[in-house]
């Protein structure tokens, strides 16, 4: 247990490291360097000084070295758009946004994809099964922005309940969380009713029957707890799909969110910016995939005792 | 007497896509307080179906217990009890044990867990008294350091250990009737012995009556006091152990006791391999269903259903032999030569 | 009862002739069953068929419409759909009828190209890993890990901005460079299950060389998997695409894909929401059509995982 934990952790450092590294570098390759097109009306002595503000003047190799290093003490660099604005800052003020919208979208979605899941389950092949399929597949193919447009349009523009973008009131907040969502929901749907068929076809579950426990007994204690292990397994991806969903929502719905700061810094050519909020969307995404394997041997006794079975 | 179960005219059919496969056919027997009956037959004779027809474990969608089928446990019929009278009455009244016991336990729940939580719901312990109580259960079934086996996971022990705890799952709460699905099929043949050992212990013990399902009439020669051959369905058989083993009178029995290699030996005969299947479930059936596969078939046999003759007063059998205008005749191994080889 | 059956009836006539074990069904050949099966999937069979009328539209919907896809009306711009123009023009007075089909062929070839190019790759690389198994596995395998680690689309964002270009080919590059792990994986678990299979063992003990292997065993069960596994790629690259176009990093002016489309018409939506519903609803009914496809695919190759 203990190994396969360190083993883990090993590997998600050294993707970490991989994924770092190439960024950095594939950032620098780009033709010109990052402050030419701004730095280039200004006079010879400020230039000098902007590149050696940013460590430019060094060789490549360097630079590198220094990157990594002010990394490890958290320090992302500055804008080259907006000096003196701090990377790691703006991450630091803009994330909690995302996470916020983000985390309640997935909690939503988990919640209601999974009763959906159990609905469809234990409908099979009647009208609420299909119902949630249908509900399903619609979550799965219809793209977050078409979804997003659509809510705009008839909610706040025809019915004019809820405001079509800002921030700062709780209402605000309602569209972007329900359009997140909608993903999560169908993928927890569709995933919860196959392993949950599958799950209440094993013999444990006629086990569970026999002792007399009552339906809804065998459900909750049996059937449920062994349905969601492999949804487990979903979670990293879902995490994914909520934060680069959230590149898009934040946009429409105007939610000042890392998502909207980083489409900006990408048509805006802030290359640290771009680079720093990279490294940090990396970093999120190996640290949950690895919570989420943690999680998978907390709840599933097995793999405890045999992590090599995975 | 005291019958605790009285099964009569039990017809189950499933609804499949390709039709009704009608599984079990007209199924009547009892069974009396701390008797051991069971059921022999090949796969897929409607042995394991009717077991289940008796806790109503069956698929509620696709299989159907057909009207007029009656299951009377001490005189109240199964089939029309509530959702909560059903709850108390399986686990608590009749319970079961089935054939894998690698599959028949939850894998995310303890052993101890899965013991207790029938006890907390049967007999309404606290949960420190149903733990104190879930291991002596399994002490009872002779499960070594059962403090430590209590908090193991089912991963972590061997097919015969689980079987032992699917047991102890099933005693928990002392019922009057245990059923027991093949319980040896999925074992290695040394801890076959053991399972069979302990059944044979608890029931002498805990005077529990035991409907055993099998198709292994070794198991069933050291358990079981009266045994029900079942083919296609139905009935083909029924008596005492002793009358089943040494007075048979189905072509069938025969077969089935001469394809055991122990009690073949007896006779000192090559085993004796039954040919062809049985028939398709979804066909009505008019005529004997052994008819097809059976060395003595008559013409009437492909006729007319044969009726149910008593031998004795604990022994019946359905089959056209019994009848006066038959021809009397030996079981092959009897007579040393198997029709077939005679033809 | 019993004294009516006459005597005559009871006469030894022994077992039947065990005509039942003969096989009565015809054979019918695998792809045979599969296109069968398919079509009984009526859901299936409809995503088809329309399916094939957007392939259609796309390949000759520009044509139809008289216009040219960058044709400028300026003096009528934003106009409802009437009968000249059927979806409008949108706001340099365009017609949207031409241009809708016009961004459906890049979506096409996008969804197309990207999925085919990556499940190629994804082929040849997991059937490599799965093959050989062993040390080269393990390092194959990690290798994916570490790409899939990293989320496609951040990616295809960065891959997109480093590129600078934001030609079809780039946009196509960026999509499939990590595109082909998912498929990787799937194939290289695919072969490690056929080889392990009694089957191929028994081939081997034959003396059966390793290429008729591949042949006959590994290449026909790791096909049907294939198959489905591109259906189900399809939407993803189309759905990857008008991403990026939405955010501005995809397809640009004047040329065009539902994506752009939808993203031009995004800003002025509520004045003008046909220009935003139509690219919206072929993006949606495309990738749903390609969805329920690949299940009918799924159920029809491979009726074991049928639920």
């Amino acid at each position: 247990m203990l190994r396969y934990a360190i083993k883990r952790i090993g590997y998600a450092v050294v993707t970490l490291f991989i994924v770092v590294t190439v960024t950095f570098f594939l950032m620098r390759s780009i033709p010109g360097d990052p402050l030419s097109h701004m730095a280039r009306a200004l006079p010879e002595q400020t230039r000098a000084n902007y590149y050696a503000k940013y460590g430019l003047d060094k060789p490549l190799f360097t630079q590198y070295l220094m990157y990594m290093k002010n990394l490890l003490r958290g320090d992302l660099g500055e804008s080259v758009l907006y000096p003196g604005r701090s990377v790691s800052e703006t991450i630091a003020k803009t994330s909690p946004i995302s996470g916020l919208v983000g985390g309640i979208a997935l909690a939503i979605g988990f919640v209601i994809g999974i009763t959906l899941g159990i609905i469809a389950a234990l409908n099979k092949n009647r009208w609420p099964d299909y119902l949630v399929m249908f509900v399903a597949i619609l979550g799965t193919t219809i793209p977050v922005f078409v979804f997003a447009s659509l809510l705009q349009y008839f909610v706040s523009v025809k019915l004019g309940w809820l405001p079509p973008s800002g921030w700062g009131q709780p209402r605000h907040l309602v569209l972007p969380i329900i359009v997140l969502s909608f993903g999560p929901v169908a993928s927890f749907a569709r995933y919860l009713k196959s392993s949950m068929l599958d799950t209440l076809s094993q013999d444990y579950i006629l086990t569970a029957q026999a002792k007399g426990l009552s339906q809804r007994d065998v459900i909750l204690r049996h059937a449920l707890r062994n349905s969601m292990l492999p949804i487990v397994t979903i979670l990293a991806g879902r995490i994914v799909g909520v934060f680069t969903g959230a590149f898009v929502v934040e946009r429409m719905f105007g939610v000042p969110g890392i998502g909207f700061y980083y489409i900006s810094s990408i048509n805006n050519n802030d290359y640290t910016m771009i680079l720093g909020t990279t490294v940090f969307y990396a970093a999120l995404f190996v640290i949950a995939q690895l919570v989420v394997d943690f999680v998978y041997m907390l709840v599933d006794p097995r793999i405890r005792i045999v992590p090599e079975s995975r | 007497m005291d019958k605790i179960l009285e099964v009569k005219n039990l017809r189950v059919s499933f609804n499949t896509y390709v039709g009704e496969i009608r599984a079990v056919r007209g199924v009547s027997f009892e069974l009396r307080r701390g008797e051991t009956l069971a059921f022999v037959g090949e796969s897929g004779c409607g042995k394991t179906v009717t077991a289940k027809s008796i806790l109503r474990l069956l698929p509620p969608v696709s299989a159907e217990i057909k009207a007029g089928s009656e299951i009377l446990y001490k005189g109240e019929n199964v089939l029309q009890m509530g959702q909560k009278r059903l709850q108390r009455y399986r686990g608590n009244e009749v319970s079961m044990i089935f054939q894998d016991p690698m599959t028949s336990l939850n894998p995310t729940m303890t052993c101890g867990q899965q013991i207790v939580e029938a006890l907390m719901l049967h007999k309404k312990l606290s949960k420190q008294e149903a733990k104190a109580e879930a291991i002596k259960t399994l002490e009872l079934v002779k499960i070594p350091d059962p403090e430590k086996r209590f908090s193991a996971y089912p991963h972590e022990l061997s097919g015969g250990m689980r079987q032992r705890v699917m047991i102890a799952i099933a005693l928990s709460c002392q019922p009057s009737i245990l059923i027991a699905d093949e319980p040896t099929t999925a074992l290695d043949v040394t801890i076959q012995a053991q399972i069979i050992d302990l059944l044979k212990e608890l029931k002498e013990k805990l005077g529990t009556a035991i409907i055993l399902v099998t198709h292994d009439l070794g198991v069933v020669a050291t358990l079981a006091d009266r045994i029900q051959v079942m083919y296609a369905g139905q009935i083909v058989e029924t008596g005492t152990a002793r009358e089943i083993f040494y007075e048979p009178q189905h072509p069938y029995t025969w077969a089935l006791l001469s394809s055991v290699p122990g009690l073949a030996e007896r006779s000192k005969q090559e085993l004796y391999s039954l040919k062809g299947t049985p028939p398709d479930l979804i066909m009505p059936l008019e005529c004997c269903p052994f008819a097809a596969r059976c060395e003595y078939c008559m013409k009437v046999c492909r006729q007319q259903m044969p009726q149910v003759t008593n031998v004795t007063a604990t022994h019946n059998v359905a089959c056209w032999l019994q009848h006066p205008h038959a021809p009397k005749v030996k079981p092959f191994y009897e007579r040393g030569l198997s029709h077939a080889q005679q033809a | 009862m019993q004294e009516e059956i006459s005597k005559e009836l009871f006469q030894i006539i022994g077992p039947e002739d065990n005509e039942a074990e003969k096989i009565a069904r015809p054979r019918v050949s695998y792809l045979r069953d599969a296109w069968r099966r398919f079509r009984q999937n009526k859901v299936a069979t409809l995503a088809l068929i329309i399916l094939g009328i957007l392939a259609f539209m796309v390949i000759f919907g520009p044509a139809i419409s008289g216009y040219s896809f960058e044709e400028m009306d300026t003096t009528n711009r934003n106009a409802p759909p009437s009968r000249e123009h059927w979806f409008g023009t949108d706001k340099l007075g365009r017609d949207l009828f031409a241009r809708v089909w016009q961004g459906g062929r890049v979506s096409m070839i996008i969804g197309l190209v990207g999925a085919f190019v990556s499940s190629f790759v994804g082929c040849i690389y997991g059937g490599i890993s799965g093959y050989f198994g062993g040390r080269v596995d393990d390092i194959m395998m990690r290798i994916v890990e570490v790409l899939i680690s990293v989320p496609y689309l951040i990616v295809v964002i960065l891959l997109s901005v480093v590129l600078k270009s934001k030609s079809l080919g780039t946009l196509l590059l960026a999509m499939t460079i990590t595109g082909w792990c998912g498929i990787a994986r799937i194939v290289r678990g695919q072969v490690l299950q056929v080889k392990s299979q009694e089957y191929v063992l028994a081939a081997q003990a034959l003396g059966v060389k390793p290429w008729k292997i591949i042949l006959r065993h590994v290449i026909p069960n790791v096909l049907s998997v294939v198959i489905v596994a591109i259906t189900f790629d399809i939407p993803g690259y189309i759905f990857g695409e008008a991403f990026l176009s939405f955010l501005g990093l995809g397809i640009q002016p004047p040329n065009t894909s539902w994506g752009a489309l939808a993203a031009t018409a995004q800003s002025m939506y509520a004045f003008y929401p046909y220009q935003l519903f139509i690219p919206a609803l072929m993006i949606a009914l495309t990738m749903l059509c390609f969805t329920l496809l690949g299940d009918g695919l799924r159920d029809a190759l491979d009726p074991r995982q049928r639920k």
